[in-house]
């Protein structure tokens, strides 16, 4: 059986590391070999940032290289854009359709590129689009589109439902449990194009 | 149990499990965690130190005192600890003492990627390194046994990928070790020069018995298969090789330094083709070139940045991954950023406005230097700014102070720069220091250290007093203020830039990141009033964007901080309503 590779990009500061620390605890339930490699420092600062998940029988590197991601969950579209080589011809592609201008585009140094999610679905057949940041104001906290986009994910695994709700419960603090988990719902809801 | 950890918090279980009692440390990236963790066991005292060099000491005292000690810090953290380093290496140790140290191949959160074994060699400490989150946990506890057996601080040597990535950990019960008995013994712990001859050759033989252990150590192992193809490797690159290489045969070093002759002469015998793969520096390579062996490392392999599978297969098997879409669109580059509401920005703001020359330090406000705000000149090391600022002094002339600053972070300045000041005091210096006051050490992710009142643990302590601190080193002019107050910020850079002495400026404002600074509401451009004149878009905060026609606020972005409407002369930007913590 050859290895799930999974990875998180987005922007330092949107939660990637919480919802890789979800889905670390949800692969180590399957009773696979685990590892989880993500990005601390610096480079958290706004930048861009990635979390590599892969489990199998055995797994050597913690990271996934070029057309080795079997699903990418992109927190922010330029992000897309960066990581899509990483990605499997028949990979999940799940977009937040979310836009986070990096510094040389705020300067106007750089332009930030157009129509992203519909140039990534000319090539890949598996890609969902999502209004994660919509999905969770309504929540009640912008803050939760980590735990929403796992949501999304989770409707497209086969790993059963209270697996991740048990991971959720298990890695969000007490205080932010509600609305995580009310989110997750939202993710796990969602229908592409509603 | 069986736990998923990131290669950090397995050395911390590790530590805990070996039944150390002392750890010591300062923060930096990647080694950071180490110490959060240990922290978190009671059964382990454990501080912030203000540097590398005094947390070592803190761990040497400790294991002279016959406890097991810990100390972390980053690749470059041992070159401020090398002092004790060089010589706890001849004075041994009584309590197993075990070194962490965190090399960072590929920069992704550092200044320069020094390989932490030519150091160690140079120390003529043992070194191990382990692949994997399980191996951290299992050589912490081997090097502790290492230390005491061999009389030796150890070096546990991590890497980025190692130390950051999370794996499979089984748990065992924690050692019930006791406190070895504290006896004075002059000749091997007091190192001057008629003991430390004693020491020197008990240290070279020491070596050599290490060599010896490494040949048979569980540490080391060989992996058969293949025999067409032979790799010697260590730490995360025997990952990558795996991937690659598959069923080849594999001398996986743990022990890393120093190396065992026969193990390597033996496993080369046996194979047709022998690599020898190891980011950064060819300490291996250079070994086995040493016994005459014919192997391929660096000649194909780069000694620069992180390696990676693909890195592998690119350049030893000429086998190049392609590109499998048609998208060929560039992404724009996302360089880390000064946070919204991050209290540097106000203060580089005015930098910048008022031309300044400004000597650097090592903190998230090193990001002060990319643009917009563009404003530092030099980045080196940790406590460099107060230096550097006064040797432009010393080279230009008066003059150059009187239009130069230096910058560095309220942790920094307790690290490594109040030495830099009393050097300024001293040697009839005029440079004005601005000190970044936001109450916490950030980049590492919100450390406590002495001016924050507070101990690893949370505890209330006694707080540095940064007024007083410059004061008594004999700076007459030390002036407090918020650098959000600009206007009266810039008045005070001009008035002591001015002074013909020597003065600090210690611009205080709280992290915004802090859980007690409450900002808000968020802002918003009022387009009827926004004259596009961009005076906002000059404070790079990320959440000010300029989409051509108008400029907007990003209000998922803004947390209210009230710094961009006192650089509009238009009062465009208003409150909005609603709240980002």
């Amino acid at each position: 059986m050859s290895n799930l590779n999974i990875m998180i990009v987005g922007v330092g500061g949107q939660g990637t590391l919480l919802a890789s620390r979800i889905l670390g605890d949800v692969a180590l339930s399957s009773g696979l070999d685990v590892k989880v490699s993500e990005v601390h420092g610096m480079a958290q600062r706004g930048g861009s940032v990635v979390t590599y998940v892969k489990m199998g029988e055995k797994v050597y590197s913690p990271v996934i290289e070029k057309n080795e991601a079997d699903i990418i969950l992109c927190f922010e579209k330029l992000e897309a854009l960066r990581w899509i080589d990483h990605a499997k011809k028949d990979a999940t592609i799940v977009i937040n359709n979310q836009r986070i201008d990096p510094m040389p585009v705020i300067i106007g140094k750089a332009k930030y590129p157009e129509d992203i999610i519909n140039k990534i679905k000319a090539d890949y057949n598996n890609v969902v689009d999502v209004p994660a940041l919509d999905l969770a104001k309504k929540c009640g906290n912008t803050k939760s589109v980590n735990v929403v986009m796992i949501g999304v994910m989770a409707q497209h695994s086969q790993i059963k439902k209270d697996v991740w709700v048990k991971a959720i419960e298990k890695t969000v603090k007490p205080q932010f449990l509600e609305v995580n988990l009310k989110a997750f719902e939202a993710g796990f809801n969602y229908v592409a194009g509603k | 149990m069986k736990k998923l950890l990131l290669g950090n918090e397995a050395i911390a279980r590790g530590v805990y499990e070996a039944g150390a009692t002392v750890a010591a440390a300062y923060p930096g990236t990647p080694s950071t965690e180490i110490t959060e963790n240990i922290a978190k066991y009671d059964e382990i005292y454990s501080e912030w130190a203000p540097n590398e060099k005094v947390a070592l000491e803190v761990a040497i005292g400790a294991s002279i005192g016959g406890a097991r000690a810990a100390c972390a810090m980053k690749h470059v953290g041992l070159n401020v600890a090398a002092d004790p380093l060089f010589t706890a290496s001849y004075t041994g140790v009584n309590g197993g003492l075990v070194i962490f140290v965190a090399d960072d191949p590929g920069m992704h959160s550092s200044q320069n990627e020094q390989d932490t074994r030519i150091l160690a060699r140079g120390a003529k400490v043992p070194v191990l390194e382990p692949s994997d989150s399980s191996e951290c946990k299992e050589f912490t506890k081997a090097a502790f046994k290492i230390s005491e057996e061999f009389d030796t601080p150890v070096i546990v040597r991590l890497t980025t990928r190692v130390s950051h990535s999370q794996g499979m950990v089984e748990f065992a019960e924690r050692e019930n070790y006791q406190l070895k008995p504290y006896e004075k013994n002059v000749s091997k712990y007091v190192m001057m020069p008629g003991m430390a001859k004693r020491r020197h050759p008990v240290v070279e033989e020491r070596t050599l018995k290490l060599a010896e252990f490494a040949e048979t150590s569980h540490l080391n192992r060989i992996e058969w298969g293949d025999k067409k193809v032979g790799i010697i490797t260590s730490g995360i690159t025997y990952e990558y090789a795996k991937e690659v290489f598959g069923n080849a045969s594999y001398l996986k070093l743990g022990m890393v330094h120093p190396l065992s002759q026969k193990l390597i002469k033996d496993f080369a015998k046996e194979v047709e083709t022998l690599y020898v793969i190891e980011e950064l520096d060819p300490v291996i390579e250079e070994y086995c070139l040493q016994l005459g062996l014919k192997v391929i490392g660096k000649s194909k392999l780069p000694l620069v940045g992180e390696y990676s599978a693909n890195l592998l297969r690119e350049k030893l098997l000429g086998e190049k991954v392609e590109k499998t879409n048609e998208i060929t669109e560039e992404a724009p580059v996302r360089p880390p950023v000064l946070c919204p509401g991050c209290p540097h920005r106000a203060t580089f703001y005015v930098l910048k406005k008022l031309k300044l020359n400004v000597s650097g330090d090592i903190g998230c406000y090193t990001l002060g230097a990319l643009a917009p705000l563009e404003s530092v000149d030099t980045t080196i090391c940790m406590g460099a700014s107060v230096g550097v600022a006064h040797g432009m002094e010393k080279a230009r002339g008066k003059d150059m102070a009187r239009k130069t600053v230096a910058v560095i972070g309220d942790s920094t300045f307790i690290h490594s720069g109040i030495t830099g000041l009393i050097d300024i005091v001293y040697n009839k210096g005029t440079s004005t220091v601005i000190i970044l006051d936001n109450s916490i050490t950030g980049m590492t992710g919100h450390q406590q250290n002495p001016t924050t009142g507070f101990t690893i643990k949370g505890e209330p302590t006694r707080q540095v007093d940064l007024l007083k601190l410059c004061q008594a080193v004999g700076i007459d002019r030390v002036r407090v203020c918020d650098p959000f107050d600009l206007v009266g910020f810039e008045k005070v850079v001009k008035e002591e830039i001015a002074a013909d002495e020597p003065s600090v400026i210690i611009a205080q404002r709280p992290c915004a990141l802090l859980k007690h600074v409450k900002y808000g509401p968020v802002l918003t451009i009022n387009q009827d009033k926004c004259t596009k004149c961009r005076m906002c878009m000059r404070l790079g905060c990320p959440a000010i964007v300029d989409r051509g026609d108008h400029i907007e606020i990003n209000a998922t972005q803004c947390v209210g901080c009230d710094l961009c409407p006192k650089v509009c002369k238009f009062n465009a930007i208003e409150k909005a309503g609603g709240q980002n913590e």
